[in-house]
């Protein structure tokens, strides 16, 4: 999985060059943006319940270290080992101890993208240790050698077709197969033998609870309980904001999550782990890997209220029109583009811009981050650290001297409309982006002020 | 009552119309407008990419040009929306807090403060709403489909108030048409294609006209239809509210 040292605008422009596929990818999503619309159109409480899910979370933010403690305790009781990672590395290698200790080198994971943001299967594989992806979109980019577009759908960027190719490359299959039904089934029996073999089983979590020390992980295929309960060993990692206070709280969350990913009232398991079962060892490992530097940004800790639900992806028309890869982040999409300048504010500078300010993640988002506000937000830090475009930035600063003074403003106004109408070659060309695929608005014969002037201020 | 009528800077280059329609009708209405000859621009544009520390000059001229005025309008969501959230004057601070709480765009202006019951507009053609996304989503001049909440829209009763106008449904209400500013040119790719879709949704239903509160999105939907030579034409609300 090479990481592209392309921005999201050309990553984007790639990916329209296909404008088929484009088509498809849009619909695609934005079939599932309403199912998500008219699943929670039947809650009448739904508004409430955002209300709700974004209190408890604001609670959580505002008490972590508290909460930490407490479920680090009662977990111990229940008999988890409980580690703590300060960043992406430490978690590695916590991981990499665990199944160095379980004498194994073959892991099976199911979908956890904290992982992905710890860069663990790399990492693993760079030491020996195979991993596989047991989510059956995640296998799909596994066997592709790509990484996830999507948190929730992880291969929806791939036709049918092509993952029947990646089946008779790899699984054996025949060629030209695309029926979704024989290629579940495919999948299904190759999981099989990786879950019976398996001695160590990784999870992600989706809501650990404080009170009661115990995690729950939510899946469609029920791939994380197959895992792990024909292991060993289960090691859950888990950033240290999915923790909530209580398991009535749960309640709130279960309600939001899938109607907001995927449409669907709850999702197929919603499996709750408390204790190893007899002879199994159960590990969860505490990340930060930037969290409690977000917690410190005044305008942007709310973003860590997230549970993860790709709702904001799905309804984004951007991120429905350059594909999860043009983020070139483990999470991509709003939310994505609001975490990841946290981490690397270089090498995600462009991302808070990959958006028209629209506004519609803020709204279908189940837990109320005003996402489209922290785009903004995150604009001015990243201009103000110095990540913008010298281009950009002579451009503005052009702008701010005409635009603050009446006069120039006028004559710069007049200046334009006369090019526009006599050397219209001069902004009709390919150096002009607008003109691309749109022409130049016609340029009156006088502006409003003009107008104004000659016919109404007389008065 | 005295409204200063604000006209945002690319409307007052490129869109004369829209503004004098403006203008007239509020002048139908029975508001005393003015139009404060030393306004440029909100400054949005420079905030939107970042550089609001560099909005200052834009700010402190928008409250001398404006301060007195019992109510400020604007043919423009996008505008509007950026005066409320954004502007700031140290020297000032007071009038900038007034102007920022008596700011309108121009539907909402219509319907809240004047609220206008009928329009003696006529207008018999196919029409298109475009929800531009700061009037709906930041003004709240429409109903939003995320929400679990009643539907309702202000530019959209304005228009049911013409006579003759037959207003299309559309797939997808409330899609952004993909302008953003600079974005349009940043993001090339995206932005024409995310216009391109908007335009066949229209085109679809068999719009003659696309309309909206906010020129800017109409601008960019207008360079798309033109350059596939389309005969549907984009025309600001307020042309329509003032037509006939």
């Amino acid at each position: 999985m090479e990481q592209s040292t392309k921005d999201h605008a050309e990553l984007a422009r790639e990916f329209n060059r296909d404008e088929e596929r484009v088509n498809w990818h849009d619909e695609t999503l934005w079939w599932i943006r309403q199912k998500r619309d008219k699943i929670a159109h039947q809650v009448p409480e739904w508004e409430s319940l955002r209300e709700a899910a974004s209190q408890i979370k604001n609670n959580v933010l505002s008490n972590l270290h508290n909460y930490l403690l407490q479920f680090e305790q009662n977990a111990q009781a229940n008999g988890i080992e409980v580690h703590w990672a300060a960043d992406a590395i430490e978690h590695n290698r916590i991981v990499h101890q665990i199944i160095n200790d379980a004498n194994v080198v073959r892991m099976v994971k199911s979908k956890s993208m904290l992982t992905e943001e710890c860069g663990l299967n790399e990492y693993l594989a760079q030491h020996g240790i195979e991993v596989i992806d047991s989510d059956l979109g995640e296998r799909i980019v596994q066997l592709a050698k790509e990484s996830p577009s999507h948190i929730v759908l992880p291969c929806i960027h791939k036709k049918k077709e092509e993952i029947g190719e990646l089946f008779h490359k790899y699984l054996g299959i025949d060629a030209n197969i695309s029926d979704p039904q024989f290629l579940t089934e495919t999948a299904r029996q190759h999981l099989r033998e990786i879950f019976l073999t398996r001695k160590v089983a990784l999870t992600g979590v989706n809501f650990a609870v404080a009170d009661t020390g115990e995690f729950v992980v939510c899946t469609n295929e029920g791939n994380a309980d197959m895992g792990v309960h024909l292991a060993d060993v289960h090691i859950a990692s888990m950033g240290i904001e999915k923790l909530i206070p209580e398991r009535k709280h749960l309640g709130v969350f279960l309600r939001l999550l899938t109607r907001s990913a995927t449409g669907q009232p709850i999702t197929t398991y919603s499996s709750h782990f408390k204790k190893p079962r007899e002879g199994q060892r159960m590990h969860i490992i505490l990340v930060d890997n930037g969290r409690t530097a977000q917690l410190g940004r005044k305008d942007f800790r709310n973003s860590l209220k997230c549970i993860r639900c790709a709702a904001c992806m799905n309804t984004c028309p951007v991120y429905r029109r350059s594909g999860g890869h043009s983020y070139h982040t483990a999470i991509a999409g709003p939310i994505g583009s609001i975490l990841a300048p946290n981490l690397d504010m270089k090498k995600n500078a462009d991302l808070p811009f990959a958006s028209t300010l629209c506004g519609s993640c803020s709204n279908v988002c189940p837990v109320k981050i005003d996402i489209h506000e922290q785009l903004y937000k995150w604009r001015q830090v990243l201009v103000k650290e110095g990540y913008a475009p010298t281009v950009k930035k002579v451009l503005m600063q052009g702008m701010t001297i005409t635009l603050s003074s009446p006069a120039l403003y006028h004559l710069a106004g007049k200046a334009g409309r006369w090019v526009l109408k006599y050397a219209p070659f001069a902004v009709n060309n390919k150096l002009n982006p607008w003109y691309k695929q749109r022409d130049m608005p016609e340029p009156p014969a006088e502006s409003f002020s003009e107008w104004y002037a000659e016919n109404r201020s007389k008065l | 009552m005295t409204v200063g009528l604000f006209i945002p800077c690319y409307v007052d280059q490129f869109y004369p119309g829209a503004a004098i329609a403006t203008l007239e009708l509020l002048e139908k209405l029975g508001v005393n407008v003015v139009y404060p000859m030393n306004q440029t621009c909100c400054g949005q544009p420079m905030a939107n990419s970042g550089f609001e520390h560099l909005t200052k000059g834009c700010d402190e001229l928008f409250v001398k040009n404006f301060a007195g005025f019992d109510y400020i309008v604007a043919p423009s969501g996008s505008c509007v929306l950026h005066i409320r959230d954004h502007l700031h004057y140290s020297q000032r601070p007071d009038e900038a807090a007034g102007i920022r709480s008596r700011i309108f765009e121009l539907t909402t202006f219509l319907t809240d403060i004047l609220q206008v019951k009928s329009l003696p507009a006529k207008f018999p053609h196919r029409v298109g709403l475009h929800q531009s996304c700061h009037g709906q989503r930041g003004l709240h001049v429409s109903s939003m489909t995320e929400l679990v909440a009643p539907e309702f829209s202000k530019p959209g009763s304005l228009l049911s108030m013409v006579a003759g106008i037959d207003l299309i449904e559309l797939n997808r209400k409330d899609e952004c048409c993909g302008f953003g500013g600079t974005f349009c040119v940043t993001e090339e790719a995206v932005s024409a294609k995310m216009g391109k879709d908007r335009v066949a949704d229209h085109l679809q239903h068999g719009a003659e006209y696309i309309t909206g509160v906010d020129m800017s999105c109409l601008m960019h939907l207008e360079g798309i239809l033109k350059r596939q030579g389309s005969k549907v034409k984009v025309i600001h609300i307020a042309e329509i509210l003032n037509a006939g």
